[in-house]
């Protein structure tokens, strides 16, 4: 696992990026989407989280075991959400 | 076996005197005997505890406390064994001790966060100490909101505090593992020729940093609305005392499991060691383990079957907690198939591990009753389901933090335990065990329920018998704690290696030097290996036959 | 093993420089996934009761400065720039931009808590502080709204707490950099508190939209 540097073009890449994406986020949420306005603005937050991680947190350029820990993390995070809201979202079901 | 030195050797005992030394010491060994003094110190209290609610319950009729004061009584029990005892117990005594050793490293990979963590588990402690003092707490160990969060007078707060300054020390425990064991075995020492100890402590470790945060967020929670009177859990505030629930099993399902994979963890060492043979399919003994830790996080649904919960959910949390069932059975199994036609030494630490192996099949199978939702609406909250938690708990973890103390004790202390003090006090602790807690299943199956200090005097025999097993444990626990003490000082002095093993623990000196090695050691052979060709050249040692007592 | 000792920055019981660094950045990895599953409690419960008062969410959520907490959002992407730079030259062994990027990261990190701070200021002296003379005259429960009111300040106070000890943790950053503790082979300090600095960032990039957007499009 040598190190790997990362060059400051991509850093200043990644931040432009990361400032349009939080430009266009603040524009969507003005109009009225419905339910759509939660999905793209946790869409655009999930991409900028992962641009964040890549780039600035060099996972991208580094060892499988990190990719892995990242991995659980999430994994676990879902475990959580999708397990406790299955009790939420299936309780209406016994109505029906 | 005689030393060959006359002098006396410098190890991590001796090196230093005086009490800074040992509380500024960063070295793994010396800080899992400050664990060990804690968490002996709390083991006495939640056994004091549990001592209370037995004398209570002898008799049908409330005569020896008020009901608030059994409340009071039960819950602190439950919070000081489970923070305080069971969940460090083995890691952060035998595991801090053992792991960089076992994996041929001079410490942990942060010996300072190490030591924070102890201070860490102090303050936690110290907090719980106090609210138990100015007046203990009456909820439960679980805290079901709304109760913990809007009606209990008793000392939610402190304790909260307590378990979630506590929960930290169990997350640097965990991460210090992990990161080890990833970054510092020796060279050679290959995933797969690791010790069962160590997998299984990996995989409690990974439930230490995952689930641990979330139940110190939860308590979090309630103690904010408990000061703040605004509702995340209480339903007449809007909030949703379910979520409470999932929050806190999230965790404390898991936990058991914090409680139990290290406990198989040491008795996989035991049944090799006192066996004399490679654990028959290691790769699946030590899968099992991460089976466990991930399949542990998908069930906790079942503590929720006669809540609110959707049975749906409950549906599925019952399958997963059936499936959970496999990787333990693998377990057994294996053990059981290592111990078929190999050379067994019956010394008291592997009575332990074959007390663990019975009882843990007890309490798992009960599990598997709790699991099926159908039968637990009939056991829930009854005496079942107590005694089915201390089968794996105390007939789990219990015995095989004794055996595994008894097996290491040459190795940390550099004496031996009287081995016939130690048989004896395994025997009654195995009897006073079964005759305290199997009475429990027949009353709870019969509708006792938990958590009560009064009951019909239907159920009084079953009572009195659980409370006469209760004082033979009790006792049983005693003898064990006198007599290391007193090897401490008059023990036999053991040769560095006194059961012949294999592990790469046993191949420094007993007790060992502060940074574990001589030099660092090359693993050219598989775990349990019982006949290694070429090691004792290239560690220097003597054979090993030699070392045998 | 003698030798190495010797080598500036290597603690007694690790072998080589690379084993230290791989130590250290993976017990980083792993606290952050414990951050991970603590924030992981909070979003839980904001789904939970989002999805089952979205009026009440609503419509407090419009009630908070959603200007402030873009620029604030600005702030820390541009904090998090900074940070990445401060890994550059320390990897290139520049310590003069080093410590003038560290600086930066520490005054950027600054003006996110004081705007914060402000912002809590002002909740303040319009009784939104739940348990606290709550009070809401605007559309949606009162007890709700106060709930989401609960559920911002629980999660944003915890993410201004890790500022805070982001800040302490530069502060010792820029220390060891002044004092020359940083060579080109020995600075993964400067890389692991990266890492949390960006994870913070990372935090606040989905409680942006998640408490102060929610509302936007209905009101102002």
């Amino acid at each position: 696992m040598s190190e790997h540097i990362v060059s400051k073009k991509i850093y200043f890449l990644i931040f432009s990026a990361l400032m349009v994406l939080t430009v266009l986020t603040v524009f969507v949420a003005t109009l009225d989407l419905g339910r759509f306005n939660a999905i793209v603005a946790l869409s655009i937050a999930v991409l900028k989280a992962m641009l964040v991680v890549l780039y600035f947190m060099h996972v991208r350029y580094s060892s499988k075991l990190t990719w892995a820990f990242v991995g659980a993390g999430f994994f676990w995070l879902a475990i959580l959400f999708a397990l406790t809201l299955s009790d939420y979202f299936s309780r209406p079901w016994l109505g029906q | 076996m005689e030393a060959i030195v006359d002098q006396p050797r410098v190890h991590y005992i001796n090196k230093e005197y005086g009490v800074k030394s040992w509380l500024l010491t960063v070295d793994h060994k010396r800080i899992a005997l400050l664990y060990l003094a804690s968490v002996t110190l709390f083991f006495f209290l939640g056994g004091a505890f549990a001592v209370a609610l037995r004398l209570e319950l002898m008799t049908p009729q409330g005569d020896l406390m008020q009901a608030e004061t059994y409340n009071r009584m039960f819950t602190m029990h439950g919070v000081v064994m489970v923070f305080f005892f069971l969940i460090p117990g083995i890691p952060a005594v035998l595991g801090n001790f053992l792991v960089p050793l076992m994996i041929g490293a001079r410490d942990l990979a942060f010996p300072r966060l190490n030591l924070l963590s102890w201070y860490i588990y102090n303050v936690g402690a110290i907090f719980t100490l106090y609210a138990i003092i100015s007046g203990g707490v009456d909820t439960g160990w679980t805290f079901y909101t709304p109760y913990s969060t809007t009606y209990s007078s008793s000392n939610v707060l402190l304790t909260g505090i307590g378990i979630f300054i506590t929960g930290f020390s169990s997350i640097l425990t965990g991460l210090n593992f992990i990161v080890t064991i990833h970054t510092m075995r020796a060279p050679g020492m290959t995933w797969f020729r690791l010790p069962l100890f160590i997998w299984s402590h990996y995989a409690t470790s990974l439930i230490m940093i995952l689930g641990t945060p979330v139940v110190a967020i939860t308590v979090l929670l309630l103690a904010l609305e408990r000061i703040a009177r605004v509702g995340i859990f209480d339903p007449a505030l809007g909030g949703d005392p379910i979520l409470f629930q999932h929050l806190f099993w999230f965790y404390s399902h898991p936990a058991v499991y914090i409680m139990v994979l290290p406990a198989m963890g040491v008795v996989s060492e035991l049944i090799a060691n006192f066996a004399r043979k490679n654990i028959f399919g290691y790769k699946f003994v030590a899968f099992a383990s991460m089976a466990i830790a991930v399949f542990g996080f998908l069930v906790w649904g079942h503590h929720m079957f006669t809540s609110s919960q959707s049975v749906y959910a409950g549906m599925i949390f019952s399958f997963l907690s059936f499936a959970v069932a496999i990787p333990s059975a693998v377990k057994v199994f294996n053990w059981t198939a290592t111990l078929y036609k190999s050379s067994i030494s019956y010394s008291t630490p592997l009575l332990y591990a074959l007390g663990f192996i019975g009882l843990f099949t007890i309490g798992g199978m009960t599990g598997l009753f709790l699991a099926a939702a159908g039968l637990d609406i009939h056991v829930h909250d009854t005496y079942f389901v107590v005694a089915h938690f201390h089968y794996v708990m105390v007939g789990g973890t219990l015995m095989a933090y004794m055996g595994g103390l008894h097996y290491w004790w040459p190795k940390i202390t550099g004496r031996m335990y009287p081995e016939g003090w130690a048989k004896f006090s395994a025997l009654i602790i195995f009897v006073g065990f079964n005759l305290t807690f199997f009475p429990q299943f027949i009353l709870g199956y019969q509708g006792m329920p938990r958590r009560y200090y009064a009951y019909p005097p239907e159920f009084q025999v079953l009572n009195v018998m659980s409370t006469a097993g209760a004082s033979i444990l009790g006792f049983g626990v005693l003898f064990p704690m006198v007599y290391f003490v007193w090897s401490m000082r008059y023990g036999k002095v053991p040769a560095d290696n006194p059961w012949g093993a294999f592990g790469l623990e046993w191949q420094t000196s007993s007790p060992p030097p502060t940074e574990n090695f001589k030099q660092t050691p090359v693993v050219t052979w598989e775990a349990y290996e019982f006949s290694p060709r070429d090691k004792m050249e290239i560690l220097g040692l003597r054979g090993v036959e030699e070392t045998k007592v | 093993m003698e030798d190495t000792h010797s080598v500036k920055g290597l603690a007694h019981h690790f072998d080589d420089m690379e084993q230290q660094r791989e130590a250290g950045t993976l017990g980083m990895w792993a606290f952050l996934i414990t951050e991970i599953m603590f924030f992981g409690g909070l979003f839980m419960a904001y789904i939970l009761y989002r999805s089952k008062y979205p009026e009440a969410f609503s419509s407090a959520s419009g009630h908070l400065n959603w200007r402030l907490g873009a620029a604030n959002t600005v702030v820390l992407i541009v904090s998090s720039l900074t940070m990445a730079l401060a890994v550059y030259y320390s990897q290139t062994g520049n310590k003069r931009l080093l410590i003038t990027m560290l600086v930066l990261t520490m005054i950027l990190g600054a003006t996110f808590l004081v705007v914060k701070g402000f912002e809590y200021h002002t909740k303040w002296v319009d009784h939104l502080i739940p348990g606290f003379g709550f009070e809401w005259h605007l559309a949606g429960d009162p007890q709700k709204v106060q709930m989401f009111y609960f559920i911002y300040f629980a999660m944003t106070g915890i993410h201004a707490l890790h500022m805070v000890v982001g800040l302490g943790i530069m502060a010792v950053i820029l220390r060891m950099a002044m004092k020359d503790r940083f060579t080109q082979t020995y600075h993964s300090p400067v890389e692991i508190s990266g890492l949390y600095w960006h994870f913070v960032d990372i935090v606040w990039i989905f409680l942006f939209p998640l408490l102060y957007l929610l509302g936007a499009h209905e009101g102002h």
